[in-house]
């Protein structure tokens, strides 16, 4: 098939099946998208991080762990285009592998975290009753607790690594969506075509995951791009306090540590893992903008 | 067709067909009206009080859970480590530990409410004298941030949206972005090594100078207001040097939170009718905007404001380690690492109540704001 | 005796992604001290043509016109300060649902006297006494508690009373009435009718009602454009409906049932896209 009919058939105004619909409003999606020149920016950044994590052995021109005492806090040259730390170890090496890092944290809790959400709001708007009230007491409670805050709490409780910052973060980000998933099941909830199914005799936990989640999905998927930037950010705040990745681990967040103490002589230590948070999360929060306006419009126009 | 209005028909005007869809009963008749109101205003205000002092049992809850987890032991940290079975016995049965553990809740909880937060391990002070120590240190700080945040975010929100697409509008959106995107202790050592570092126009870290530490007597531990009680100009200016920097900061992320928000709240209430209804009178657009589509968002503001208060008081944790600010995130960080629980989990607690209040002074105001409040 | 309001070739367009959307295209009417009705079905521009003449349609919108004229003054795209003072004082309007076109935060008192103070310049006190008796002649019968009540505190057919009442308080020479009613309850519509109508009478105002309404309007006004896609497709005496010519018009009447007149199944409107841009044979009053 050539470019034009594949063209025609996405953009049918009379889809033949059901996959081709879907197909179609996909594209129709994707060319809202790419009409956004700023949330296009900010994918191609983040497929470059992707791949820059994928292929960190190959694009890093130096051992990230390597030391040399000799060399240390050297400013930005050719050998090292962003300069070396206070052990002597390249900083864009370092950057390059931290991808890894900050890829592993975001996508962990972007996973994480709505699922929670999902499940909590979904049941409890879709049970109602007391139910209802209890899991929403809860959601209020933990977000009535300040967020970093309670994931220092956890962190210390649980010891620092980098697999509790996670969870820190995890359990402290899934009550907004909570709040949205429960909001929309509200409106789904009442609905003719729920009452339909349930007629034909669907049970709440087949009216719940066939009809409910799928609606809910597109809402909680822009919220997770627009959260990402804050993941990031936050992630970066407790690896920045010692309390995420431990060293050697190259962390961005805990890399702007390492380098604060030589913040008036050696800038660059601390500057550049800081320029890769910036606009790591910039790229997100284009990304994020981009997707609300093709999955929810009315939010977009906010 | 019917010709009978049910408003003027019916005497005082407040018909019960034909009500707006408040989620009210039928009104009563006009004299009992307002009483009626505000005894369904106390009903509620009861119902508020019992959900805030439900969210505070929850938050104690949390902070008993993660201080039971700790894997620290808390005796040892009292006893030290050379301490006999005996004294740690001993130690372990008047901490309570014996009890059952709703036991051991319950005692926590009242001695929390009497302010007994235990001793810190690592400043050998009870806890609730070092909060109240480093407590005002932080509400300073974060008091000067939001006035910057709603003193700047605030304008800039109101005019974005009734000059939308115009440059303000994108300046307020790019300054928006990039302070969503910041990483903001990142931003507080960069800007330390300009202003202080290369150009030397602000103090350093720290709240104040050598040369005026303790010098001004401690009133309401706030050093801008001491020194101004005290009369002290040079060290009011010094206090001053110090704090503008953090402050800022954390001004600009209340900027950005606060201007979003409020162009979000501008451009619905512009799109309404009585918008329309006011330039149709022959207002000017100046009015429009502020004497009726922004006195509509106030209700709404005053909750972003207080969360965006809220948000400082936590995210000065970061901004106080970079600035080396005694604040309340300095202490709770210190004390984490030191692995001193009682410290870690009176700061969450003291934070967390803070929210809590921020939340019901916001839902408060908007008893009184909103007419439509009842 | 020359008209109130003379209106040309009026169009107003708004820039799409996919081109120009010209909402109203070509619209030409005069209005004296009379009821005007424009009826036509939604999005027909009946709407945009009363906010055209306000100057409210904001940008990208755009609005050209041969001719629009206030007693001879052109007021076409004037200066936002010159309109602001026609605004209220010389053209005002009523909008379709009180529930949503009056300021939820401000009482009713201040609503009132806001815009009567602006153009007359007096003192609170004078407004005051004026709001109450413009409260008073839309028959609300407790004007002192009704001042200073909060729009959610009264009922949808006494807030269109209200808005009567503070969009009459200056004396303005021309009152556009889009839907005044739709959203009321059909027990009150009309009595609030009823009122305006008397007091647009007795002030010898223009009224222009705009309405989806054919009997309604045939009801209450003297003449009656029928609009279509933007335009103007014809325009008779109220009292002479039945006569219609064009074949919307005519289609329109027929899909209304009549108690004079019943069938066994009302015809429904089937649309031709001749309509949308045939010559138009209605004359115009007083030529172009």
């Amino acid at each position: 098939m050539t470019d034009i009919p594949t063209r025609e058939w996405l953009l049918s105004d009379a889809p033949q099946t059901r996959a081709q619909a879907r197909l179609g409003a996909i594209y129709q999606g994707w060319l809202t998208f790419r009409a956004n020149k700023l949330a296009m920016f900010g994918l191609i950044i983040l497929v470059l991080l992707l791949l820059m994590a994928i292929f960190a052995p190959w694009l890093a021109p130096k051992d990230p762990f390597a030391q040399d005492l000799a060399g240390r806090l050297k400013p930005p040259s050719a050998a090292n285009w962003l300069g070396t730390d206070a052990l002597g170890r390249d900083i864009l090496s370092r950057l390059i592998y931290g991808s890894r890092i900050t890829l592993f944290i975001v996508g962990t809790v972007a996973l994480v975290a709505p699922v929670i959400g999902l499940f909590v709001g979904t049941v409890a708007g879709f049970a109602g009753g007391w139910v209802d009230q209890v899991l929403m007491r809860i959601t209020d409670i933990f977000l009535a607790f300040p967020k970093l805050i309670l994931a220092l709490a956890f962190v210390a409780a649980l010891g620092p690594g980098i697999g509790n910052a996670v969870l820190a973060l995890a359990i402290t980000s899934w009550p907004p969506y909570a709040r949205l998933a429960r909001a929309e099941t509200l409106t789904i909830r009442n609905a003719d075509y729920i009452a339909a199914a349930r007629l034909q005799g669907a049970g709440p936990l087949r009216l719940l995951i066939g009809h409910v989640w799928p609606l809910c999905i597109s809402s909680m998927i822009v919220r997770v791009a627009l959260d990402m930037a804050g993941i990031i950010l936050s992630a970066a705040g407790l690896g920045f306090l010692g309390l995420g990745a431990q060293p050697p681990m190259p962390e961005w967040g805990a890399m702007i540590s390492d380098g604060r103490t030589y913040i008036l002589d050696f800038w660059w230590v601390a500057a550049m893992p800081g320029m890769a948070i910036f606009i790591v999360s910039l790229a997100f929060n284009l990304l994020g903008d981009g997707l609300r306006d093709v999955l929810d419009p009315k939010g977009a126009k906010e | 067709m019917s010709q009978t209005d049910t408003a003027s028909g019916g005497g005082q005007g407040l018909p019960p067909a034909n009500t707006p869809p408040a989620n009210t009963p039928p009104k009563a008749e006009a004299p009992s009206h307002r009483g009626a109101r505000l005894r369904r205003r106390a009903r509620s205000l009861g119902g508020l009080v019992l959900s805030l002092a439900l969210t505070l049992l929850g938050l104690l809850l949390i902070t008993f859970i993660i201080g039971r987890v700790m894997p620290i032991d808390p005796v040892l940290k009292v006893v030290g480590e050379r301490a006999t079975q005996a004294q740690y016995d001993a130690a372990y049965q008047a901490m309570g530990l014996d009890k059952p553990i709703w036991q051991q809740f319950l005692r926590y909880v009242s001695e929390v409410l009497r302010g007994d937060f235990g001793r810190s391990i690592s400043t050998g002070h009870p806890v609730s004298e070092d909060l109240k120590r480093v407590f005002p240190a932080t509400v300073e700080l974060a008091t000067l941030g939001t006035l910057i945040g709603v003193c700047v975010g605030v304008p800039l929100g109101v005019i974005a949206a009734a000059r939308r697409g115009g440059w303000i509008d994108q300046i307020a959106r790019v300054l928006a972005l990039v302070g969503y995107s910041m990483p903001i202790f990142w931003l507080g050592l960069m800007g330390l090594l300009l202003f202080y570092g290369i150009l030397g126009w602000i103090g350093g870290p720290g709240r104040q100078g050598i040369i005026y530490d303790g010098m001004v007597p401690t009133v309401t531990g706030m050093i801008l207001i001491d020194s101004l009680i005290a009369g002290d100009w040079g060290a009011f200016r010094d206090a001053f040097s110090h704090i503008v920097l953090p402050a800022s900061l954390l001004g600009y992320f209340s900027l950005a939170y606060i201007s979003r928000m409020t162009r979000s709240f501008m451009l619905e209430q512009l799109s309404s009718e009585y918008v329309t209804t006011a330039r149709v009178k022959g207002l000017s657009e100046a009015r429009v905007v502020w004497g009726h589509a922004f006195r509509n968002i106030l209700v709404p503001l005053i909750t972003v404001i207080a969360l965006s208060f809220g948000g400082l008081l936590e995210g000065s944790v970061l901004t106080e380690i970079v600035f080396s600010w005694p604040g309340i995130g300095q202490y709770i960080t210190k004390a984490l690492l030191a692995g001193d629980m009682n410290a870690v989990l009176g700061g969450t607690v003291l934070v967390g109540a803070c929210f809590v209040g921020l939340n019901l002074i916001s839902d408060l105001l908007y008893r009184v704001l909103d007419p439509r409040a009842s | 005796m020359s008209p109130l309001l003379s209106v040309r070739n009026l169009r107003v367009s708004f820039p799409t992604r996919s081109g120009t959307f010209d909402a109203v295209r070509g619209v030409s009417f005069d209005l004296g001290r009379e009821r005007l009705g424009v009826v036509g079905e939604s999005g027909s521009g009946k709407s945009m043509t009363g906010r055209a003449i306000l100057g409210l349609v904001r940008p990208p919108g755009r609005v050209t016109a041969d001719r629009m004229e206030l007693d001879g003054q052109p007021i076409l795209n004037l200066p936002e300060r010159q309109m602001r003072a026609l605004r209220g004082a010389r053209i005002s309007m009523v909008m379709q649902d009180p529930k949503f076109s009056l300021n939820p935060v401000m009482t009713i008192g201040r609503q009132i006297t806001e815009g009567y103070r602006l153009h007359t310049r007096t003192t609170p006190q004078a407004a005051r006494d004026k709001a109450l008796e413009m409260l008073r002649a839309v028959q609300i019968r407790d004007p002192e508690r009704v001042f200073d009540a909060y729009p959610h505190e009264v009922s949808g057919g006494m807030g269109q009373r209200i808005m009567i009442a503070m969009m009459l308080a200056p004396d303005p020479e021309i009152l556009i009435a889009d839907e005044p009613t739709s959203a009321l309850d059909v027990s009150v519509r009309n009595e609030v009718l009823r009122i305006m109508d008397k007091l647009v009478r007795d002030r010898g105002m223009g009224l222009i009602f705009i309405s989806h309404d054919l009997n309604l309007v045939a009801e209450f006004c003297d003449r009656v454009l029928i609009m279509y896609a933007g335009r103007v497709v014809e325009e008779l005496p109220a009292h002479d409906l039945k006569n219609a010519r064009h074949p919307y018009t005519q289609g329109l009447l027929n899909s209304l049932p009549r108690l004079d007149h019943p069938v066994e199944r009302l015809s429904v409107l089937q649309r031709q896209d001749s309509w949308r841009d045939e010559e138009i044979a209605t004359p115009f009053p007083g030529g172009l």
